[in-house]
């Protein structure tokens, strides 16, 4: 039984026995609908040997939602604990473990397949394009991140979650402080799923260089594929520092070298500097498309083209560079001079010039436009205010010399929600909503989605604005408890209230969309909102093939120029389509992962050189497969053509 | 024949031999840590250069542009970050 002994839970409580009940309950629930229903077949060919990128923005869109709720509990259990002074609800151990998780799952599970699910369904449609690139390719990325989150997710029922924040900085994290297994779900998960994330980046910049239609050139994109263009840029440039760093602390844990180390000629600084290396261009991988959909979004319901389209596509390029030039701002207490703190210091500052023209870009579109206020504008015109605040909160922060005042407060807690909240989820929120109609065939209920949009900000405005008073008064982040002498416990009761306000907003969602299946017309034509780029030009539901004559552009907003000026986009007639072939190998490479990540992560090391054989088992069969994919015949296109417009 | 005889390839090839063995005489013969990194390090990178131009073919297609803006972007890129590491490990603490 001592092989056993390993997958034990080192700090067990009654909740995580009752977790592992109801994850085995809800497995079992899912195989035996599956089996009653008699699904197993359409889910195996429709979704998981798919490599329809409409289908694969879908996959992603469930599985970052599913990682909201889970995120969101986590956040809702810390500030549980924090509500009130000496509270007993979670002790060190479990809070120390709930942060973390809630940082990893958040950014990395939630946010990066948020927005690779818009590009995903959004931007292939938006050039014009039948697919991406590598199709199969688009398949296996979604395939590593599915089975990196899940393998993460399992930490806390299996071998115990990482407790080192998600920043995971050594020493904390080596093999001395951190016993558990958990961070070695940390390197070894966020490393599956990030190899799926430069695939992601690799194919994405090659589809929008490669296969815009006929006469779009770069600088006739829509906002969001410019967005998308330059975030997978950075993720390109950005993710292979991460793949090095996790690769190098796994070898610190598992293999005793010492590149992490406090002897033996290792430094643990050099974690930090590599983490942020990767770790601020990260966040801007997650704004820069939430500009873009707020890009689309403004212009649409303030029914006028974009305000300073090049000025726009220049600050992101700009931001692209400046991201990589920031990150020690991350640890300016660390003890470098101040040369060095100067030096990033008015880099950071400097990303707030590019930052606030786009600001200043969306307020003159909004001037003088026709606004409609649906539930996707309204989520824009509170992110507009709410992200500006955490922008000059941001700025505040840059300051290395105030800097020794507010890091590792709340203060910086409540500045990086305060820009991820309104900026990044927002955005998602806003272009989910947007969207849905164009996945799903039928809008989502506008008046449960304004709702939603009030309490998300008021609950948001209650939750972290206190922090930022707490924050300066010295509260410390990731501390579970405090005395009631320190005056925090007010304030934190307050953000207490605010995080409730917001899980009845996210809860809100869920019924929105029970809402709208059932009562929602399926009426609408493929273009509900009047909008004016090319994504709203081909038939709801989008066919297999998106557009049946590819589209010939020729100017930024095609769409509206053609309802408006009857240019025609679709010019010739049918012809046959090429099309990839469905193929289970990305899956099964994903489970394979999976049972390879979960052997590295115990040090059970047959299974590991076994899975190892077969990950390059599978990329030789790869190579010397032949699969010429298929053709659409005309026949087929007439049919299918004839049938969608009628629906309309 | 003489145009279908990959002069240039075989001449690359050579050139890619001759770097290897400079780079090797770091390890055989008794050179100083500097003068033994500047060899590798100059070698290195030149080797790099070759593969990616004469045998990747990275400047013979119409994506010659986006290639070498790439290319340099991210060479851009590991200079600022390596720099920017030694300045914040080693040269910032003066």
């Amino acid at each position: 039984m001592d092989f056993f002994d390993r997958f034990a839970i080192p700090n067990p409580s009654p909740v995580i026995y009752a977790s592992m009940v109801a994850i085995g309950l809800t497995v079992l629930a899912i195989i035996a609908g599956l089996t009653h229903f008699k699904k197993w077949g359409y889910l195996w060919r429709e979704w998981l040997t798919t490599v329809d990128h409409k289908r694969i923005g879908v996959m992603y869109l469930i599985s970052a939602l599913l990682m909201l709720f889970r995120g969101g509990v986590d956040a809702v259990m810390l500030r549980a604990q924090l509500a009130t002074p000496d509270a007993k609800l979670l002790d060190a151990q479990h809070y120390n473990e709930i942060f973390s998780t809630h940082g990893v799952v958040m950014i990395l599970f939630m946010a990066m397949p948020f927005i690779i699910a818009l590009f995903n369904f959004v931007v292939p449609l938006q050039i014009g394009a039948r697919d991406v690139a590598f199709p199969r390719l688009n398949a296996l990325s979604f395939w590593l991140f599915f089975m990196g989150a899940m393998l993460f997710n399992i930490s806390f029922v299996l071998g115990g979650s990482p407790d080192a924040g998600w920043t995971s900085y050594f020493p904390l994290a080596g093999n001395q402080f951190s016993e558990s297994v958990g961070t070695n779900y940390y390197m070894i998960a966020i490393q599956i799923a990030g190899i799926g994330t430069l695939m992601t980046g690799v194919n994405f910049m090659t589809t929008i260089l490669k296969m815009r239609a006929p006469g779009m050139k770069l600088m006739k994109m829509p906002m969001f594929t410019w967005s998308a263009l330059v975030a997978n840029l950075i993720i390109v440039f950005a993710f292979p520092v991460l793949t090095v760093a996790l690769a190098m602390g796994t070898m610190d844990r598992l293999f005793g070298t010492h590149f992490f180390s406090t002897d033996a000629g290792g430094l643990d600084m050099l974690w930090a500097n590599l983490f942020w290396v990767w770790g601020h261009p990260e966040v801007y991988i997650l704004i820069l498309p939430a500009f873009g959909i707020y890009s689309e979004i403004i212009s649409t319901f303030a029914k006028r083209n974009l305000y300073g389209y090049k000025s726009m596509v220049w600050s992101m390029v700009v931001i692209a560079g400046y991201s990589f030039l920031v990150w020690a701002h991350h640890f300016f207490t660390m003890g470098q001079g101040a040369l060095t703190n100067s030096i990033f210091s008015i880099t950071t500052m400097a990303i707030a010039v590019p930052t606030g023209v786009k600001i200043f870009n969306w307020l003159f579109t909004l001037w003088r436009g026709k606004i409609q206020m649906t539930v996707p504008m309204l989520y824009s015109i509170l992110f507009i205010p709410l992200f500006t605040i955490g922008g000059v909160t941001g700025v505040m922060l840059a300051m290395s010399a105030a800097d020794y005042q507010y890091h590792n407060t709340m203060f910086l807690v409540a500045h990086f929600h305060n820009v991820i909240i309104p900026g990044v989820v927002f955005a998602m929120l806003a272009g989910l909503t947007y969207y849905w109609p164009k996945m799903f065939g039928f809008m989502l209920n506008e008046k449960i989605g304004k709702w939603t949009a009030w309490l998300l900000s008021i609950g948001f405005v209650l939750a972290f604005f206190p922090m930022y008073i707490t924050g300066l008064d010295g509260q410390a982040r990731r501390m579970y408890t405090y005395s009631a002498s320190t005056g925090f416990g007010p304030w934190n009761m307050a953000a207490f209230i605010g995080a409730l306000i917001m899980a009845v907003g996210f809860a809100l969602i869920v019924y929105n969309i029970y809402y709208s299946v059932r009562y929602a017309s399926r009426d609408i034509g493929s273009d509900p909102w009047d909008a004016r780029t090319l994504e709203w030009a081909t038939h709801t539901p989008v066919p297999e093939y998106n557009f049946a004559i590819t589209p010939q552009i020729d100017s930024i907003e095609p769409f509206w120029d053609a309802k408006k000026n009857g240019q025609e986009l679709f010019k010739g007639k049918f012809e046959k389509i090429h099309m990839p072939n469905s193929s289970g190998m990305p899956f099964i490479m994903g489970c394979i992962f999976f049972a390879w990540g979960f052997s590295f992560v115990f040090s059970i090391w047959i299974p590991l050189i076994i899975t190892t054989i077969g990950i390059f088992v599978c990329l030789a069969l790869r190579s010397f497969e032949v699969d010429h994919g298929h053709y659409i015949t005309v026949d087929e296109i007439e049919e299918t053509e004839t049938k969608l417009r009628g629906a309309n | 024949m003489k145009e279908l005889f990959p002069a240039k390839q075989v001449m690359g090839f050579v050139f890619s031999l001759i770097l290897t063995i400079v780079a090797l005489l770091v390890y055989y013969t008794d050179m100083s840590f500097t003068a033994g990194m500047t060899v590798l390090l100059i070698t290195a990178f030149i080797q790099a250069g070759l593969q990616l131009i004469v045998f990747m073919h990275a400047g013979e297609t119409k994506d010659k542009g986006a290639i070498y803006t790439n290319i340099y972007y991210g060479v851009f890129m590991a200079l600022i970050t390596i720099l920017g590491t030694l300045l914040c490990m080693i040269w910032g603490y003066v």
